[in-house]
C-alpha cells in the first residue's frame, strides 16, 4: 500500500491566504492542486512536505483569456480545459496537440498547468510547450508579482524559480502575428512518460521566419531549449532542408539517458525526427497550409 | 481532521489523517467496496469515481480535498433494482471477465455517455485510455458502451 508520510493540510480561500500560509510555513510547505504529480511523488517518499496548501477552491486562478497582446492562463486551469479551449486552439494549437497525449482523460480532469510547470519533470509536455511559445510565468509572493521567462523558470530537475513563500499564479503568452505551432510526442502507451517530445512555434513575416521557439521533453535532465536550432532558423525562409538541419541539431543537443523506453541513440534520433515534424507542422499552420 | 463528504447523496463524516486517500475513505468509511483499489499509481483506472460528475482517480485524490464536493461510486448506478444501461450493456455483451477493472470502466464510460451520448469507437477508446483491462482486450467493453448508448437513446424516446 502506498501512502504519503504524515502532513498537515489546509485549504486556501484566497491567493493572498495561500501566500500567507506559504510564507508562514517556509520550505516545509507545498501547494497542491490536482495532485497528480505531487501525490505519486509523496507516496514514493520522493517528496515529503510537512504541510500541503490546497488551492483547488481558488477559482480566481481558473481562466484562459485574451488580454491586450497576451493570452493569460491561470495556474489552476486543468488539462481538460486547455484541451478544449477554442482560444488556445486558434492562437496556439500546440496546446491541443500536447493535451491530447498528456496522461489520460481522467487524469486530465484533475491535473493543472501550474502543477505541471512547478513539478518541473523533464518528461512533462507543457514545459516544452510553454518554452516554445516564449511564455512568461507570473510568480506571486508577499512583496507582489515578478515575471520569469520560461528559459529561467526551470532551474534544474524538479526545481523551479518559485521560491519559498511564493506561488505560480499565471502563465502569459505574447500574441504576435504570423504564428504557427505544433507539439509532437512518442510514448509507449497512454499515460506513460514520453520517450521524447518536441514543441515548436514559428512566427513568419513576409515569407521568412522572424522568430522561433523549439524545446524538447524527456531527453535530458530538464526541458531542453534548442537555442542553437533557433539561431539557425531565425531570419531564414522555411524549407524542408532547414527543418532537417534543425532536427540534426536537436539530436546533438539533447542528452537522453538509456532506460526501458529505449537506448540513447534511438532517443537522439527520435528527438531529431520529432523536431523536424513539429517545425514542419508549425510552419504549415503559420502559412495556413496544414493538410 | 474532521471531514464530511457527500457520497452517493449521503453525507459521510469521520476523523481522518489528511494523508488518507479517497479510495480508502470510500471503502472503509461507508464500506462501499465496489470502488476497487488497483495499481495505486493513477495508471490502471480501477478506482475511478465521479467527483461533481467528472471521473477522477480516487487513489490519487486526498479525501480531505473532497469536502464540499459530490462523489458518486459504482454503487450509485443501480437504482431500485434497475441496472444503469451501462451496467446492462457490460452484462449483455460480456464487457468483463474477472471484473476487477469493471467499477472504474463503468464510471468512466458513464461519464462519457453523460457528455457524449453517441460516441464513436475512437471516442470510447480514448475515454478509457486511462483504464486497464487485462481480460477482454477492450473489444467487448467498446461494444458494451455502444449497446448502452443505443438503449439509453431508445429509452429516452419512449419517455
Amino acid at each position: 500500500m502506498q501512502t504519503p508520510a504524515s502532513f498537515e493540510y489546509e485549504r486556501a480561500t484566497s491567493v493572498e491566504g495561500a501566500i500567507e500560509a506559504l510564507q508562514r510555513l517556509g520550505s516545509d510547505a507545498r501547494v497542491i492542486a490536482g495532485g497528480h504529480s505531487l501525490l505519486p511523488m509523496m507516496k514514493l517518499r520522493l517528496a515529503n512536505p510537512e504541510h500541503l496548501i490546497d488551492i483547488n477552491d481558488l477559482t480566481e486562478l481558473s481562466y484562459i483569456r485574451e488580454q491586450g497582446d497576451e493570452i493569460r492562463i491561470g495556474a489552476l486551469v486543468r488539462h481538460v480545459e486547455l484541451l478544449k479551449s477554442e482560444l488556445l486552439a486558434e492562437y496556439f494549437p500546440l496546446f491541443r496537440d500536447a493535451e491530447e497525449v498528456i496522461a489520460d482523460p481522467v487524469v486530465r480532469n484533475r491535473g493543472t498547468i501550474g502543477g505541471s510547470l512547478c513539478q518541473a519533470d523533464a518528461a512533462e509536455d507543457l514545459s516544452a510547450v510553454c518554452s516554445a511559445v516564449k511564455a512568461t510565468a507570473v510568480i506571486r509572493g508577499a512583496r507582489g508579482e515578478r515575471l520569469v521567462g520560461m528559459e529561467d523558470f526551470h532551474v534544474g530537475p524538479y526545481m523551479t524559480a518559485v521560491g519559498d513563500g511564493e506561488m505560480l499564479t499565471e502563465v502569459r503568452i505574447p500574441l504576435r502575428p504570423g504564428a504557427g505551432s505544433a507539439h509532437e510526442k512518442v510514448e509507449r502507451r497512454a499515460g506513460d512518460w514520453a520517450i521524447a517530445a518536441a514543441s515548436a512555434a514559428v512566427w513568419i513575416d513576409g515569407g521568412t521566419i522572424s522568430d522561433v521557439g523549439v524545446a524538447l521533453s524527456a531527453v535530458g535532465l530538464t526541458t531542453i531549449h534548442l537555442t542553437r536550432a533557433e539561431e539557425l532558423l531565425r531570419g531564414k525562409t522555411p524549407s524542408e532542408q532547414l527543418f532537417v538541419q534543425a532536427g540534426e541539431i536537436a539530436s546533438e543537443d539533447c542528452s537522453p539517458s538509456a532506460d526501458g523506453r529505449g537506448p540513447v541513440d534511438y532517443k537522439r534520433h527520435l528527438a531529431g525526427v520529432l523536431t523536424k515534424r513539429a517545425l514542419r507542422r508549425a510552419t504549415a499552420r503559420a502559412l495556413h497550409q496544414e493538410v | 481532521m474532521h471531514v464530511s463528504i457527500v457520497i452517493n447523496g449521503e453525507e459521510v463524516s469521520r476523523d481522518i489523517e489528511p494523508r488518507m486517500l479517497l479510495v480508502h475513505f470510500i471503502r472503509e468509511t461507508p464500506g462501499l467496496t465496489g470502488t476497487h483499489w488497483g495499481c495505486d499509481t493513477s495508471n490502471c483506472g480501477a478506482c475511478v469515481v465521479l467527483m461533481d460528475g467528472k471521473p477522477v482517480k480516487s487513489c490519487t485524490t486526498l479525501a480531505v480535498m473532497c469536502e464540499g464536493h459530490e462523489i458518486h461510486t459504482v454503487e450509485s448506478l443501480e437504482v431500485d433494482g434497475q441496472l444503469d444501461p451501462i451496467q446492462q450493456g457490460f452484462h449483455e455483451l460480456h464487457g468483463l471477465q474477472c471484473g476487477f477493472c469493471t467499477p472504474g470502466m463503468l464510471m468512466t464510460t458513464r461519464a462519457l455517455l453523460d457528455e457524449n451520448p453517441d460516441p464513436t469507437d475512437l471516442e470510447i477508446r480514448t475515454a478509457i485510455s486511462g483504464a486497464i483491462c487485462r481480460c477482454t482486450g477492450y473489444k467487448n467493453i467498446v461494444s458494451a458502451v455502444h449497446w448502452a448508448a443505443e438503449h439509453q437513446a431508445a429509452a429516452k424516446q419512449e419517455v
